[in-house]
C-alpha cells in the first residue's frame, strides 16, 4: 500500500482511469473543474479520450453514445450543470447503459453559490429526469472513499447496466487527503454483446433505444427496470455504523456531514450520552434493513444535512414511525459544526429524559 | 435473369412508415446504397434522431443509436470516440439539427468530429403535426404560423450550410435535393462524397437534403415537388458550400 496525498476532485479522475475509464466527456464548473483538468492531462496519457463538450447537455449525450459502444466512461459536474444533464440521465437509465456520473454538489436552488451542499439528494435519489428510473447512488465521506467508490460505481454500473452517480460535495472535491489508489489492474473488463460499434458480421443489429411507441412494450420494458431496480434493493445497501449497539440516539448522516456527527457522538459519548452515528454510503437503494437494526434500541434519530431536509424522509419511511425522527440542517452551503450537532444530541437526550 | 435493380443491403426488409411523396424513403436508400458501395455496412452506427426519422433505426441494416431531440451529434461525438474504426451518422430534420440541436450541430463542426450527418430539409416539424421550423420559408403557413411566417413575430430561416461554412471544421457542407432522377443522382454523389471524407479522416461532413413534406404542407406529392423547386430552393440554393481539396 502506498499513500499519496491528493486532492479529492483529482482522486475522482485517478480512480476512474484505474478502473478502466477511457473516456471522458465534460464541462467546467465550480466545485469541480480540477477534475476535468486532471483528467485532460492524464486521459492523453493512457491513450484514453477526453472531450470539452460544448454544454453539460451535450457531454451526457457523448456519454450516452460513448457507453453505447461499451467502454467504461464518466462525466462529472455540480448541481446546476447536473440540472441540465438529467435528459440525458434518462435516456441512459432507460436503454440500460453503464456509467458514472459525479455531482460535486454546490448549494443552490438557482445559480446558488460555489460552496459545499447536499440539498442534490432528491434529484439524486428520487429521479431528476423524467420517468420511472433509477440510479445507484454512492455518497463518499473521504478522500480515500472516493477512489474505492469510484471503481466500485464502474463495476456496478456494469454489472447491472445502470448509469452510476457519485455524490459528493464542494468540501470532499476540494480537500486534500492520503489515499491509496491502488495498483489500477481491474483485470478482463466485463464482455458486452449488446454494443453498438457496428454489425462486424453480427446476424442481429445492436440497437441502443429507449422509444417504445407501444405502449404494452414500454410496460415490459417498465417491469424489467423495476425488477432490476428490486434486486439491486436487496444485494447492494451499503452503510457503516459507528458505535451504534447501545446507542440511545442515532445520528444519521451522509458524505462530509458524516464525519462532523461522528466528531459530535465522540463529544456527547465524553459526557456520557449513549449516541452513535448511522451512514449511509448508498443512498439509492437507501439502506433501510441497516438503519433499522442500528436504530433498534434507540429512542430518537437524528438526521443531520447540508440541506432542509431530503435524506430525512427516506430515514423516516425505513423506521416507518418505530423511532421519532429529529432533523437538524444547515442552508445555502452553511456546514453544521460539531458544535451545533453536539447541542442537538444534547437537546434530544435531555428531552428523552423528561419523557421517562 | 440478371438482377439489376434491388434492395440496398444496408436496408433492412421493414416497410417505411412514411407518408406518400415524403423525401425520406429516397434518403434512406441513398444512404444505404452509399454504405453499401463503400463497404462498410459492417462497421456502421447510424444515431436516429428525433422527428419523422426517429424510426431509422428500423430501416437501416446497422448498428444503431437513437439519440435525444437535437443531441445526434453529441451522441455521435460519443461513439466516433470511444469506437473510432467505426463509421458514424447522424439522420436529422431540420427541427432537430437547426432548432433544438443548433449548439450540439455546429460545435461537432467546429471540433471537426470525424462524423457524417444526414440532414433532411422540408420547412416543417412533420412529425409533431406540421409546425413552423427554423427553415419554414418567409410567408409560410403552418399550425404555429396560420398567419404565416413573420419577420416580425418568427424571425428568418437559417441556412444551415452556409452557417456551417464559416466555421474551419468542416471537410464536406453540400446541399442538394431529390425532387427529380438527375437531382437524386446528384445527392446521391454528394452522400457518397460525405461519407469517404470520414474514412479517410477528413473531419466533419454534411449533406443537407432540401425535401418535401406533403402532408404538412397540405398539398398533393406532385404539387409539393413543383413548391420545392419554385420556393425552397430559392431560399436554400444547391451547391457544394465547403470541400477541402486532396481527397478523392
Amino acid at each position: 500500500m502506498s499513500l499519496v496525498l491528493k486532492k479529492g476532485n483529482e482522486v475522482v479522475g485517478e480512480a476512474a482511469i484505474r478502473s478502466g475509464c477511457r473516456c471522458y466527456f465534460g464541462y467546467p464548473i465550480t466545485p469541480q473543474s480540477e477534475l476535468p483538468e486532471y483528467l485532460a492531462r492524464r486521459l492523453p496519457q493512457v491513450g484514453g479520450v477526453f472531450v470539452q463538450a460544448e454544454s453539460e447537455i451535450a457531454a451526457i449525450n457523448m456519454v450516452y453514445g460513448a457507453a453505447s459502444t461499451g467502454v467504461r466512461v464518466m462525466t462529472s459536474s455540480s448541481s446546476p450543470g447536473i440540472s441540465l444533464k438529467q435528459e440525458g440521465i434518462s435516456y441512459i437509465a432507460a436503454s440500460q447503459l453503464p456509467c458514472v456520473i459525479v455531482n460535486i454538489m454546490r448549494g443552490g436552488p438557482g445559480l446558488g453559490g460555489i460552496q459545499a451542499s447536499q440539498s442534490d439528494y432528491f434529484q439524486a435519489t428520487k429521479g431528476g429526469g423524467h420517468g420511472d428510473y433509477r440510479l445507484i447512488v454512492l455518497a463518499p465521506s473521504s478522500v480515500q472513499e472516493i477512489a474505492d467508490l469510484v471503481k466500485e460505481g464502474f463495476q456496478l454500473a456494469d454489472t447491472y447496466r445502470n448509469p452510476v452517480m457519485i455524490l459528493g460535495d464542494g468540501i470532499l472535491g476540494q480537500m486534500m487527503e492520503p489515499v491509496d489508489l491502488g495498483s489500477g489492474d481491474v483485470g478482463e473488463l466485463p464482455d458486452k454483446p449488446w454494443a453498438a460499434r457496428g454489425k462486424k458480421g453480427r446476424r442481429s443489429r445492436n440497437v441502443i433505444n429507449s422509444l417504445y411507441l407501444d405502449s404494452e412494450k414500454l410496460e415490459q420494458l417498465n417491469l424489467s427496470l423495476q425488477k432490476k431496480y428490486r434486486l439491486i434493493a436487496e444485494r447492494e445497501t451499503r452503510a457503516e455504523t459507528y458505535l451504534t449497539e447501545d446507542a440511545q440516539i442515532v445520528v444519521a448522516a451522509y458524505g462530509m456531514t458524516a464525519r462532523i456527527c461522528k466528531e459530535a457522538v465522540d463529544m456527547v459519548r465524553k459526557k456520557g450520552i449513549r449516541a452513535g452515528l448511522f451512514r449511509p454510503i448508498t443512498l439509492w437503494p437507501y439502506p433501510e434493513k441497516e438503519l433499522r437494526l442500528a436504530a433498534q434500541h434507540s429512542q430518537a434519530v437524528l438526521t443531520v444535512e447540508m440541506s432542509a431536509g431530503q435524506m430525512v424522509e427516506d430515514v423516516r419511511l425505513s423506521l416507518n414511525g418505530e423511532v421519532p425522527v429529529e432533523f437538524y440542517g444547515r442552508l445555502g452551503s452553511m456546514v453544521p459544526s460539531a458544535g451545533e450537532v453536539f447541542e442537538e444530541i444534547q437537546r434530544i437526550s435531555k428531552k428523552i429524559g423528561e419523557v421517562k | 435473369m440478371a438482377l439489376v435493380f434491388d434492395r440496398p443491403k444496408s436496408l433492412t426488409d421493414k416497410k417505411f412508415h412514411y407518408c406518400p411523396g415524403c423525401h425520406h424513403g429516397i434518403i434512406h436508400r441513398l444512404a444505404a446504397e452509399a454504405l453499401d458501395e463503400l463497404n462498410i455496412q459492417q462497421k456502421t452506427v447510424v444515431i436516429a434522431s428525433v422527428g419523422c426519422s426517429v424510426l431509422a433505426y428500423d430501416y437501416f441494416d446497422t448498428d444503431a443509436v437513437q439519440a435525444a431531440h437535437g443531441r445526434a451529434p453529441a451522441v455521435a461525438t460519443g461513439v466516433k470516440r470511444a469506437s473510432p474504426e467505426s463509421v458514424v451518422f447522424t439522420y436529422q430534420g431540420d427541427g432537430d439539427l437547426a432548432s433544438i440541436g443548433m449548439a450540439e450541430i455546429v460545435h461537432a463542426a467546429a471540433r471537426s468530429e470525424n462524423i457524417t450527418v444526414i440532414f433532411v430539409n422540408n420547412a416543417v416539424y412533420g412529425m409533431t403535426g406540421g409546425q413552423m421550423a427554423p427553415t419554414s420559408l418567409m410567408g409560410q403557413q403552418t399550425s404555429t404560423s396560420p398567419q404565416g411566417r413573420s419577420a416580425e413575430s418568427n424571425g428568418y430561416p437559417i441556412r444551415v450550410c452556409e452557417l456551417l461554412a464559416t466555421l474551419d471544421g468542416p471537410s464536406y457542407l453540400a446541399r442538394v435535393s431529390v425532387h427529380d432522377p438527375k437531382h437524386v443522382r446528384e445527392a446521391k454523389k454528394a452522400i457518397l462524397k460525405a461519407f469517404q471524407m470520414q474514412i479517410q479522416h477528413q473531419g466533419f461532413s454534411l449533406v443537407e437534403v432540401v425535401s418535401t413534406c406533403p402532408t404538412n404542407w397540405h398539398l398533393t406529392p406532385v404539387e409539393a415537388l413543383e413548391w420545392l423547386e419554385k420556393k425552397m430552393l430559392k431560399q436554400y440554393p444547391l451547391g457544394v458550400f465547403k470541400k477541402i481539396e486532396g481527397v478523392e
